[in-house]
């Protein structure tokens, strides 16, 4: 019999430490809506998103009610784009009539967000790819609810420093096209190193070729709730530390476990995994950084931050993996900048900086995110750090990735206000020495080496 | 409190929490609306901390005559005329949180 002390627990957590569910990602195959005629693609696109998708919001919020848990976002992810529309699209614009309709179709649907406007060439590009990738700016400008993101190298592969040249140029043309937005549609943008085929979270979200023709992904939240549950154990040793953590990160992924697997019943649609991840929200007591000054830095970017966030993601990986039957996606703690105020008070103190982030993007379970860089940064400057993300996850088998917005119009000491879930941000400055010769070589970095690891 | 094996397996179990100032008829008028709708209450586990009055009901919604939504927006409207704060969830989110 469940106890008033344990039911008063869960609902504390769900009402004042803001556990919640963060997304039900439904993942649909695209590839057998390719056509060589676009209007057929595009109207097969819509008919098939429609047939799975079409009562994902009105079921989760039906599992939400039942259950008391709020579940903040329903999505979609489809396969990689570039594959679905190579044979029907001949021109950059041709692909971006695919994306307004996707825009159009998540519309109906009610979700805030679809992922999957992709392109995979960690080793090469194909001709759809790079059309694909050079219409990304003017997609990401003329629709609001897609995603994009494009994977530039793998630890088999290397990594594809003419796709990471480019991605440089389409991050800074995307600025610019949106710079009456403050650049958002770079927020939509994301550059991955070992891209997952079954991420639920956006913007990284796309639907691999591994995949069923339909699966559902469900991303956990919760920092809050581990936050609160490291108060009681300040003062006390990393053993006591870590089985808090464990245990917390268990219970927050078996609510996300009871949540899948209602959605995949009520939805008739197989379950997929869940990400286990601490995903921060601009909410105050909802931030990843509260989580490390919780462990004992004074603010997250002083020295010993990296060592908390590896202790922290790790514990979170070993509490959740036990809750739930399969788990994937990205799978860790996240450390977005503007999503987080805590990341944010820790850049505005100037306790943070990009190069601190970077390090930490070692041991996190993503990389450089939402991070607002002056207007002026160079597009061989944003690939250069591009390629520095991948190189960490190609080296330490990992994902790595990088959403990064240069604000046109913005320099370092100004702020950039995004809107709701993507919150607010100030310029971080960016080390100003050139690295464009590095960037200007062409061809790919060869995979690394899978001995003599030191 | 009876042990596990009194229910069968064939229930649909919910959890009411009712949080709020304590006052006169808190459990009759909720126990009234569960009768009239046919749902039968399986535990209750009430506390008085500091005159908040907290109060936990095992209940089986498997014979409801309202639905889950119906039941949860009577027992809703319930508690604002008494100044409770009354939640419905369905008991397997505590269950997959706090048993293995």
């Amino acid at each position: 019999m469940i106890t008033l002390r344990e039911v008063t627990e869960t609902n504390r957590m769900i009402e004042s430490q803001n556990l919640d569910v963060r997304t039900i990602t439904i993942g649909i195959s695209l590839l057998d809506c390719a056509d060589s005629d676009l209007g057929k693609t595009c109207a097969n696109i819509r008919n098939k998103i429609l047939r799975y998708a079409k009562d994902l919001v009105r079921t989760g919020d039906e599992i939400s009610r039942e259950y008391g848990i709020p579940i903040v976002n329903k999505r979609v992810s489809v396969t990689p784009i570039a594959l679905v529309g190579a044979t029907c699209c001949k021109t950059p614009g041709d692909f971006v009539t695919i994306a307004r309709t996707l825009d159009d179709v998540a519309s109906l649907i009610g979700i805030n967000f679809l992922g999957g406007y992709s392109a995979i060439v960690s080793k090469g590009m194909t001709e759809a790819d790079r059309l694909l990738i050079e219409s990304i700016p003017e997609a990401m400008a003329v629709t609001e609810r897609v995603c994009s993101s494009v994977n530039v190298g793998s630890t088999k592969t290397g990594i594809n420093m003419d796709a990471v040249r480019l991605m440089g140029q389409i991050i800074r043309k995307a600025a610019l096209l949106t710079s009456s937005r403050d650049s958002l549609g770079c927020a939509k943008i994301v550059v991955l190193c070992n891209a997952p085929d079954d991420n639920p979270f956006m913007a990284g979200a796309f639907h691999g070729v591994t995949e069923p023709d339909a699966i559902i992904n469900v991303g956990v939240s919760g920092p809050g709730v581990v936050k609160c549950a490291l108060q009681s154990v300040r003062g006390k040793g990393f053993e006591e530390l870590c089985e808090t953590i464990k245990k917390t990160a268990f219970k927050i992924t078996r609510v996300g476990q009871l949540v899948a697997q209602e959605a995949s019943r009520r939805l008739g649609i197989p379950f997929g995994i869940i990400d286990l991840s601490l995903a921060p929200t601009p909410a105050i007591g909802d931030s990843v950084a509260d989580i490390l000054q919780e462990i004992g830095v004074e603010k997250a970017g002083a020295p010993g931050t990296t060592a908390c966030l590896a202790l922290l993601n790790d514990q979170v990986k070993k509490g959740g993996v036990m809750a739930s039957s399969y788990v994937g996606g990205l799978s860790g703690a996240f450390i977005p900048v503007s999503e987080d105020q805590g990341m944010i008070e820790a850049v505005e103190c100037g306790a943070l900086t990009i190069e601190k982030l970077e390090a930490m993007t070692c041991v996190c379970s993503v990389g450089l995110d939402m991070i607002a860089v002056p207007g002026e940064t160079p597009s061989s400057t944003i690939s250069g750090i591009i390629a520095d993300e991948a190189a960490i996850g190609m080296v330490n088998q990992k994902t790595t990735a990088v959403r990064i917005i240069p604000v046109i119009g913005k320099d370092v000491g100004d702020t950039v206000e995004f809107g709701g879930l993507l919150g607010h941000a100030p310029i971080m400055a960016v080390n100003p020495f050139s690295c464009l010769d590095f960037i200007s070589r062409e061809g790919r970095i060869p995979a690394p080496i899978h001995s003599f690891k030191n | 409190m009876c042990p596990d094996f009194f229910y069968p397996d064939n229930m649909d179990k919910t959890i009411i929490t009712v949080t709020g100032k304590d006052t006169v008829g808190i459990i009759a008028r909720i126990c009234t609306i569960l009768a009239e709708n046919k749902v039968n209450i399986l535990d209750i586990t009430q506390t008085i901390v500091d005159g908040i009055f907290n109060m936990m009901m095992i209940v089986d919604t498997s014979r409801s005559v309202l639905s889950f939504e119906g039941l949860t927006q009577s027992l809703g409207e319930c508690g604002e005329q008494l100044g409770v704060h009354i939640l419905c969830q369905k008991e397997e989110i505590f269950d997959k949180m706090h048993r293995i």
